[in-house]
């Protein structure tokens, strides 16, 4: 073992994935909540049953297209005077955390848009019908219908964001990828990047698989 | 209970607008079924929206239970909405939540308590028939079973009106037939007024008391179901009629014996109630010389009785065949004569 891996230095390595799993992790709850009211304002603000405005809608929109079209390594650099601003520093695995959002979260809330306009108008026109509020509406018919998708969303935006914390890496965030690319790449240490990239497809099968058993479960379609 | 006074809807868009209901006066009785028919796109789905203001109206008035629809502020549409219940064509259940969690939902909109929403979801699933499936998922149930807890949901916040959306036209035949056994049931057990939409007539003919046919927007004409399929007035009526009464097997029957016997007349008898029952058409036949064919026939059930329709082909003197429709016309049976 130590004669194939000479170079990697065991600790570093699971510094480094702790890392990746903190970034990952911190990024991806507040994605999964930021996403969730982007879309559920998105859906809302387009759907006439509920809070229909045009302008709103539209300004969002516009915003979410924005965020989601800007290359993430680019965003990252971008972003610098930002994650300054926040977390007083543009380098290590908390600095990387600001822009991961901001990548992730309008990428995540248009799938929950598109979640809930899969759900059966006929079901929402039902509880209109039994005198519910929008609110109602809102909490106990869209999220609960959509909820499966809503997770295989999140699953899918998980997995993205490991690929994110790798970009981030190679300019300045902690991780995986930073390991893989200033250790590894740089200094011509291509074990390193290969142990770097297994453990990388460990973390998003496993967060796949979970996400999956989570569907499967949820879904009684 | 229900009064419809001038209603309009117009339905308005950049291609123009649509007038999906023109100038509706309807009033429906406490208790009673009534049916409105029409084909699709004739605005009876509008019309039923109307009724609980899931569609506002353009124009006109709308009253249930003496409260005016229209001006209601949203707060007081959802409370009222508590008292006009809705069952749709495709069930809106929601896939999410377990039979006993799709009839509670209501109760829980409600603010009912928590212990007796229980309680009343035992009631509502004995009441449709759904015992032993409570924690089943919409998934896994069958069409029949998927409206029984449609209306067990409907009628879990105890509304005095129930709105059926086509509630039986994604259903079989056989499962049709036992879902308006239901409907009467609940009709009777719980004196609820039930509107109803349909394009089915053997719908209108099983339940209604009342019916009213519509065509583009407009209701053309109304009244008891045996009087309108005793008299149907207006050419869409005798259509929906003819789709108890005739088969194209008949046509192709007619078409034979009109050839057969080209002196002979075809004649179709309806009877109502009681003459439905009773051998009229032998007594009648009794002292003539007429010879008859019999091409087809049928009796159904409707609320007020039964009702017959019986096609026979008279063969003999014009004289005696006249004499012999006369006197079936005085007995009360509704002839209408093929003149072809």
């Amino acid at each position: 073992m130590s004669k194939w891996f000479e170079n990697v230095d065991w600790l570093v390595m699971g510094q480094q994935t702790v890392n990746t799993l903190y970034m990952t992790g911190v990024a991806g709850i507040v994605t999964f909540v930021a996403g969730l009211l982007i879309g559920l304002l998105l859906y809302a603000t387009n759907e006439e049953l509920l809070f229909k405005n045009r302008t709103f809608y539209g300004i969002l929109s516009f915003f979410v297209n924005i965020f989601r079209s800007i290359p993430f390594i680019i965003l990252i650099i971008l972003l610098f005077p930002v994650t300054k601003l926040v977390t007083g520093s543009i380098i290590g695995s908390t600095a990387a955390i600001p822009a991961l959002i901001i990548g992730a979260a309008p990428f995540y809330g248009r799938m929950v848009e598109l979640a809930l306009r899969e759900v059966d108008k006929g079901v929402i026109e039902a509880a209109e019908s039994m005198g519910a509020t929008k609110i109602q509406i809102i909490y106990k018919v869209l999220i609960p219908e959509a909820l499966p998708a809503i997770v295989s969303g999140i699953t899918v935006t998980l997995v993205a964001l490991v690929g994110y914390t790798a970009m981030a890496g190679v300019v300045g965030g902690g991780g995986l990828g930073n390991l893989a690319f200033i250790d590894g790449f740089q200094r011509s240490q291509n074990d390193i990047i290969v142990v770097a990239t297994l453990l990388i497809l460990v973390i998003v099968f496993i967060i796949q698989i979970i996400g999956d058993v989570l569907v499967k479960k949820i879904d009684k379609r | 209970m229900i009064r419809l006074q001038d209603v309009g809807k117009i339905y308005r868009s950049k291609r123009g607008s649509v007038e999906a209901v023109v100038n509706v006066d309807l009033t429906i009785e406490r208790g009673e079924i009534f049916g409105i028919i029409g084909y699709s796109g004739a605005g009876k789905s509008t019309l039923i929206r109307l009724l609980n203001m899931l569609e506002a109206p353009t124009s006109g008035s709308i009253q249930i239970d003496g409260v005016e629809m229209t001006t209601l502020r949203p707060k007081e549409l959802r409370g009222v909405r508590k008292n006009v219940s809705m069952v749709f064509q495709h069930f809106n259940l929601l896939w999410s939540r377990t039979v006993e969690e799709n009839i509670m939902f209501p109760l829980e909109l409600g603010g009912y308590p928590k212990a007796r929403r229980k309680e009343r979801v035992a009631e509502l699933i004995q009441l449709v028939g759904l015992d032993g499936r409570e924690g089943a998922y919409p998934s896994q149930l069958s069409g029949g079973q998927k409206q029984r807890v449609g209306i067990a949901r409907a009628l879990a916040s105890n509304p005095d009106v129930l709105l059926c959306d086509e509630a039986t036209s994604a259903l079989d035949p056989k499962t049709t037939d036992s879902i308006l056994e239901l409907l009467v049931d609940i009709n009777k057990k719980l004196k609820l007024t039930i509107v109803l939409i349909t394009h089915e007539m053997h719908v209108i003919q099983k339940i209604s008391n009342r019916v009213a046919v519509m065509e583009a927007g407009k209701i053309v004409e109304q009244g008891p179901v045996a009087e309108v399929f005793r008299h149907p007035k207006q050419a869409m009526t005798k259509e929906f009629v003819k789709q108890l009464t005739s088969s194209a097997e008949n046509e192709l029957t007619f078409a034979k014996l009109r050839e057969r016997y080209p002196t002979g007349k075809i004649v179709q008898l309806t009877f109502v109630g009681s003459t439905a029952e009773s051998p009229i058409l032998a007594e009648v036949m009794k002292d003539s010389t007429l010879l008859f064919n019999i091409i087809g026939g049928n009796v159904g059930q409707t609320q007020d009785g039964a009702l017959g329709t019986l096609f026979i082909q008279l063969i003999g003197a014009e004289q005696e065949t006249q004499a012999v429709i006369a006197k079936l016309q005085a007995s009360d049976v509704e002839v209408e004569v093929d003149h072809r």
